[in-house]
């Protein structure tokens, strides 16, 4: 691949202080410029904790961490990582600042000391991008769901970052908050960005170009999610999203040409979804 | 059952109305000099003028009358309180006697006058929470405050804390009634028994409550952190400050209204004296 690598995570160890076992062992990536990884891996497994390590909120025990070449250890270098790959937590009542909607976008651009003008433009882009502008005014706090993670989506925007680090953020949205937030990231992805997305739920997997399961602080499997959804989710114990399930008990009965599981879309399409 | 809900305390409306659009600096300035003016003239009669100021700032926010009234509920008590006091102790002309209580007519007008000095200071001060953003008024203030940054006060720190703060109110409420609920649901009894047992019975709620609201602020802190903001760093504004025309007359008319209303209680009502 001759792509630029955005993270690069060799060996990253990491205890939390006063815990008794390491969070993370030995943890060996890479993820390259406009990749959509999809991070998958029970809970405890050390998901949030490599989200961290790689914002710079934790610093490795043990190995380096480099964000677009930049080693995390280095503390002249954190505010350049912090502005180049933003994170999206799972809670969005955990990350809005301000009472308004645009007040809240506003809040990263104006750590960076940006001008009015540039706030101003970075605030329209953002909330044009999930979708908010009409919202733009009103308080953050009578958002719904979805439109909260929206607006916590927009905020990490407004930063320009180059790598987007969404740890479980559509997780606690409805079914159609969780479509509608999908969509926009199908579509930062296709304007060039870099998404890591953690995930429990297996159906937000299916979207990304490259699934990695993170098991005990390591990443034990890399590939696609077509590979990844043709028998290697069964290993850890996932649940299988229903539109796979559908798609399998299909070919088992011979009602769908081809026998092994194919890409997201062409599933999708054979399936009418 | 919503427990809380109808709690305004003041808490920001979003609206664009003059009021609204207003520099923080102004009204924060605007509310110090109200309050002041309240204190100077607190007269039975002068409350005429107090209320039709009220009118008037509902009317220029597009805030319903009611909800500025109901934003002196929660010190509704303590006026009952003082009120109380003030008619039993203060010595006058008496009006009837309980016991070894009495009643005077100086001590009636003094309740009315403190409480109603209580629910308007209140009342005028919800006013500015409820057109003024929190992020405007962290602003506002830490302008206002600037001067004292030059001798060591931590006054962008104390913004970024205040609007943190005020974002806070919110979540306090939503959880405490969250927590209540599912208390009830467990067969817990807030509505029953003495004071003593009541205020027991709220011990499980503020416990978790706190708990849960330290999480909440460990976990933002750290969005924060993700999110570029390093205490003490010089921000930039979204929406700078800007003084406008409008600001300074706001000043100079609400300056010239007091003066008014202090003229009228120090002269005018001297002079037909009815108490
Ligand atoms: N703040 C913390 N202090 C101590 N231990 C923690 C902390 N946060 C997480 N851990 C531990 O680190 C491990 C990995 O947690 P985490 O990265 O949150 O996993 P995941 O996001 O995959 O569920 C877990 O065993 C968890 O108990
Ligand atoms: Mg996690």
């Amino acid at each position: 691949m001759d792509r630029n690598p955005i993270f690069s995570l060799r060996g990253v160890e990491y205890t939390y202080p006063g815990a008794s076992s390491p969070a993370l062992r030995g943890l060996d990536l890479e993820i390259s410029e406009g990749e959509w990884v999809a991070l998958v891996g029970a809970n405890g497994s050390g998901k949030s904790t490599m989200a961290k390590i790689c914002n710079a909120l934790l610093i490795p025990t043990q190995g380096h961490c480099f964000v677009m070449g930049c080693d995390t250890r280095d503390e002249a270098l954190v505010p350049a990582i912090r502005r180049s790959v933003a994170l999206v937590f799972q809670n969005p009542d955990d990350q809005i600042v301000a009472s308004i909607v645009e007040e809240d976008v506003a809040f990263g651009p104006e750590n960076l000391g940006l001008p009015s003008p540039e706030i101003r433009r970075r605030v329209d882009r953002s909330l044009e991008l999930a979708g908010l502008t009409a919202l733009r005014r009103s308080g953050s706090f009578s958002l719904s769901g979805g439109q909260k993670q929206r607006l916590a989506l927009a905020g990490a925007l407004a930063l320009e970052p180059a790598a987007l680090l969404l740890d479980e953020s559509a997780s606690m949205l409805d079914p159609e908050g969780r479509l509608s937030f999908l969509s926009c990231l199908g579509s930062l992805k296709r304007s060039g960005m870099t998404i890591v997305q953690i995930t429990h739920r297996m159906e937000e997997a299916i979207q990304s170009d490259r699934v990695v399961v993170i098991d005990s602080g390591r990443a034990v499997w890399d590939g696609s999610p077509g590979d990844f959804f043709d028998g290697e989710y069964e290993k850890w114990s996932f649940e299988e999203p229903p539109g796979i399930a559908l798609y399998r008990e299909l070919l088992a009965r011979g009602l769908l040409p081809g026998g092994t599981l194919p890409d997201a879309d062409s599933m999708l399409d054979a399936l009418c979804l | 059952m919503q427990f809380l809900s109808g709690i305004s305390l003041g808490q920001f409306i979003p609206g664009e109305s003059l009021l609204h659009r207003l520099d923080p600096r102004c009204k924060i300035t605007a509310t110090f000099i109200l309050l002041s003016g309240l204190f100077m003239a607190s007269k039975i009669p002068d409350f005429a003028f107090w209320g039709i100021f009220l009118l008037s700032l509902s009317a220029m926010s597009g805030i319903p009358l009611g909800i500025i009234l109901r934003s002196a509920r929660p010190v509704l008590f303590l006026v009952a309180f003082t009120a109380a006091l003030n008619a039993f102790w203060t010595p006058g002309r008496e009006v009837f006697r309980a016991g070894f209580l009495s009643v005077t007519i100086e001590g009636l007008v003094m309740a009315f006058e403190m409480g109603m000095r209580l629910v308007f200071l209140v009342m005028f001060a919800s006013m500015l929470m409820m057109t003024t953003s929190p992020m405007a008024f962290s602003d506002g203030l830490e302008r206002l405050l600037s001067p004292l940054a030059k001798v060591g006060f931590p006054a962008s720190e104390m913004a970024v804390m205040m609007t943190i703060a005020l974002r806070f109110i919110p979540t306090l409420f939503e959880e405490t009634d969250r927590i209540l609920k599912a208390q009830i649901s467990r067969g817990a009894d807030f509505e029953s028994g003495g004071l003593l047992k009541r205020a027991r019975s709220f011990i499980p709620v503020l416990i978790p409550l706190f708990i849960l609201v330290f999480q909440r602020a460990e976990n933002l802190a750290v969005a924060m952190e993700s999110r570029c903001y390093v205490p003490g760093m010089p921000r930039t504004r979204l929406n700078p400050l800007v003084w406008t025309k409008n600001d300074t007359g706001a000043i100079l008319g609400l300056l010239a209204f007091i003066s008014a209303v202090i003229l009228f209680d120090r002269f005018a009502l001297k002079s037909f004296i009815i108490l």
